[in-house]
């Protein structure tokens, strides 16, 4: 292999939202921010958990008895966040702190707005400020505020009393930025130019496409470049009735398994160009390419595999494909 | 040693670097990794009787990367195989048992991850409890930050001896050459520095890592085939603590203390510490009831270089090293895995 450049490498953006079932427990507790509360839980020592937990963190006997504790407290400790995070609580520099909230023997986890490191202390006293549109989850605290002097607190009227919560939805927004291996980058590279490039196993000498990092076999990385042609069989294959989001052929349609000539490996793609009904193991298919101008570093230059109207390959010829 | 022995008579890990070209499944990091610690032993891939790795779809942004890995293996005819999301020093646990219930008599243990491809003070909060702590997104530096003010505030220590922890990491990470950070520091200068995330500065946090680690296991006789002077587990145990942070007293580490009471921790005269934060050193030490004359960390430890989901796996390879070498009769590895050593292993072996 003559790699010389850089693997490919492209942002990749992983998101999904986190749905999750409270229970009686956790679902009082996130009820009770909803209604701008704070509760806790008493554990088997009588010590009150804040946040409520379902289990007691030292004898891990189960806990039902929630007790309202205050919406102000006292730091126990703080680091400061200079440059705040994505989905962090907020978009200035704050201090994250263990806050022992009135009538609660355990702390909770949360943001203080402190303007500068200087404002924030171990042992300062702080209040809750409460989102505007509560949810049910511990962002309707939106932080705590430092509790100046005398001023008083002003809680605002919590929404009317409403069923309980039961669920809680986390969105996780998290970004990486992939790579592909270098045998990868090769392939990448060649399908930008409407080539097929597999690698041969220095150790079994098998063909794979896409190349692998390593061969599954042997474990050893796959070296000498085998350029393939467009044609090949399919092995198997399933015919799609059913429709799904993001469907972008009409049903029934089928997806094979494509081997090209010459290649020790099938890859997924898709075969019209007749009906689903007359697609069979063994068919000869070849490529059909979308036009030039639209060609990128994917296998989706290809846009389908159709027919030649050669005759089928022998079973015995795949077989060991399957 | 008894026939149900088990010693640790393979190391070999990649270099700890910032960033590398690789995908997050590892394989580029394991192929050689994986040559180095079977060269020499006469052992082929074929020869490993289980294998068991850690690692992390949250590090990699893809699923069931683990099973990707396998590919560095050659994993045919098929393997006997398991992963466990954690540091893999718990991998070697598991790989542990295996031996013991004599099933297989060798084991390779590795564990991965490509720290660099994601965000990874973000992608750590994904440890926390899910309902109502990581909805915050605190990141693991903000966490360990809290952890370490309640060790400067009670009196547990001071800044300067966090300051040490970080010189010291990295004037012995100058005689390791897959450490990530080394050099010579003054510890006054270290205190000059200005925090990342007040009461932490950069020298008082693990770098973010790339790299790849492995350790073979053998049963008793397999191993005083493969190595003069196997270093034997003695003792290998991990607790763990409640996910509830306020839960904890987060100035101990109760978990650490009865992993190391149970494992026969007294008297070891080297100990690798898996502290990804310098302050974690001092609690640990105290923890396990270290002594100023047990030689902590010398490869440079996990500040001078914090492969995740491998670090704590090096830990045992490190220390093993000092046994094989015979610089040591009995030495200690310890690992770490979730938020301020949330659970904690501790392997004792000794020559």
């Amino acid at each position: 292999m003559t790699e010389t450049s850089e693997p490919l490498s492209a942002p990749l953006e992983v998101g999904f939202d986190y749905t999750r079932s409270l229970g009686s427990v956790l679902g009082r507790f996130a009820t009770a921010l909803r209604q701008r509360r704070i509760t806790g839980v008493r554990g088997s020592d009588g010590r009150v958990h804040v946040p409520a937990v379902e289990y007691d963190p030292n004898t891990f006997e189960p806990l039902d008895e929630l007790v309202d504790v205050g919406s102000e407290g006292t730091v126990l400790s703080w680091s400061w966040a200079p440059q705040p995070l994505e989905g962090q609580p907020l978009e200035h520099a704050f201090g994250w702190a263990l806050i022992r909230l009135d009538g609660a023997d355990t702390p909770l986890l949360h943001a203080v707005d402190a303007g500068t490191s200087d404002g924030m202390r171990t042992g300062m006293r702080v209040r809750a400020r409460w989102a505007a549109e509560p949810t049910g989850g511990i962002r309707d605290i939106a932080c705590f505020d430092p509790v100046d002097g005398d001023a008083p607190p002003q809680p605002p009227a919590p929404p009317d009393a409403d069923e309980q919560v039961t669920t809680l939805t986390t969105p996780i927004h998290l970004h990486y930025q992939h790579s592909a291996s270098p045998e990868e980058s090769r392939y990448l590279r060649g399908l930008a130019e409407g080539r097929l490039l597999g690698q041969r196993c220095p150790a079994c000498a098998k063909v794979y496409i896409p190349p692998r990092g390593a061969c599954p076999t042997d474990g050893v990385p796959t070296e000498e470049e085998v350029e393939l042609p467009d044609t090949g069989i399919v092995t198997t294959f399933c015919i799609v009735n059913v429709p799904f989001l993001g469907q972008r052929i009409k049903p029934p349609y089928v997806a094979a398994y494509v081997l090209l000539d010459g290649a020790d490996i099938a890859f997924l793609h898709l075969v019209l160009g007749c009906a689903a009904e007359d697609v069979r193991m063994g068919m000869r298919v070849r490529a059909e390419w979308k036009p030039r101008a639209e060609w990128d570093s994917t296998l989706q230059n290809i846009d389908h595999f159709t027919p030649t109207g050669e005759p089928d390959a022998p079973y015995e010829s795949y077989a060991h494909h399957l | 040693m008894t026939e149900s022995d088990v010693a640790v008579v393979g190391f070999a890990q990649a270099p700890n670097v910032r960033a590398t070209h690789g995908t997050t499944n590892g394989v580029e990091m394991l192929v050689p990794v994986f040559d180095e610690l079977l060269d020499g032993t006469g052992l082929s891939k074929k020869d490993i009787g289980f294998w068991c790795s850690g690692s992390s779809d949250y590090l990699a942004g893809r699923a069931f990367s683990f099973i990707a890995a396998i590919d560095a293996i050659g994993a045919f005819p098929p393997i006997n195989e398991s992963h466990v999301e954690m540091d893999a020093a718990w991998a070697l646990y598991e790989a542990w048992v295996k031996i013991r219930t004599g099933e297989v008599d060798t084991a390779l243990v590795y564990g991965f991850g490509k720290s660099s491809a994601g965000e990874l003070r973000r992608t750590l909060a994904m440890q926390l409890d899910p309902y109502f702590v990581a909805p915050l997104w605190p990141d693991s530096i903000a966490v360990a930050g809290l952890q370490a003010r309640l060790g400067l505030e009670s009196g547990l220590f001071g800044e300067e001896q966090m300051a040490q922890v970080a010189a010291r990491s990295r004037a012995d990470a100058r005689q390791n050459p897959n450490a990530q950070v080394s050099g010579e520091e003054r510890v006054a200068d270290l205190l000059e520095q200005p925090y990342v995330a007040d009461p932490l500065r950069a020298h008082d946090c693990a770098p973010i890592t790339d790299g790849a680690s492995a350790v073979l296991l053998a049963s008793a006789d397999r191993a005083r085939e493969l190595r003069d002077r196997p270093a034997w587990i003695t003792g290998l145990e991990h607790r763990i603590e409640s996910a509830q942070l306020g839960g904890r007293d987060l100035t101990a580490s109760p978990s650490t203390s009865d992993a190391a009471g149970a494992a026969g921790a007294a008297g070891v005269e080297v100990a690798e510490l898996h502290a990804p934060f310098s302050h974690q050193e001092l609690l640990l030490r105290a923890a396990i009831g270290l002594d100023d004359s047990v030689r902590i960390s010398p490869s440079g430890g996990a500040l001078c270089g914090n492969p995740m989901f491998a670090a704590g796996l090096s830990r045992i390879g490190e220390a093993a090293g000092r046994v094989w070498s015979g610089e040591a009769g009995k030495v200690l590895a310890h690992a770490t895995s979730g938020p301020a050593l949330q659970q904690n292993l501790v392997c004792v072996m000794e020559g």
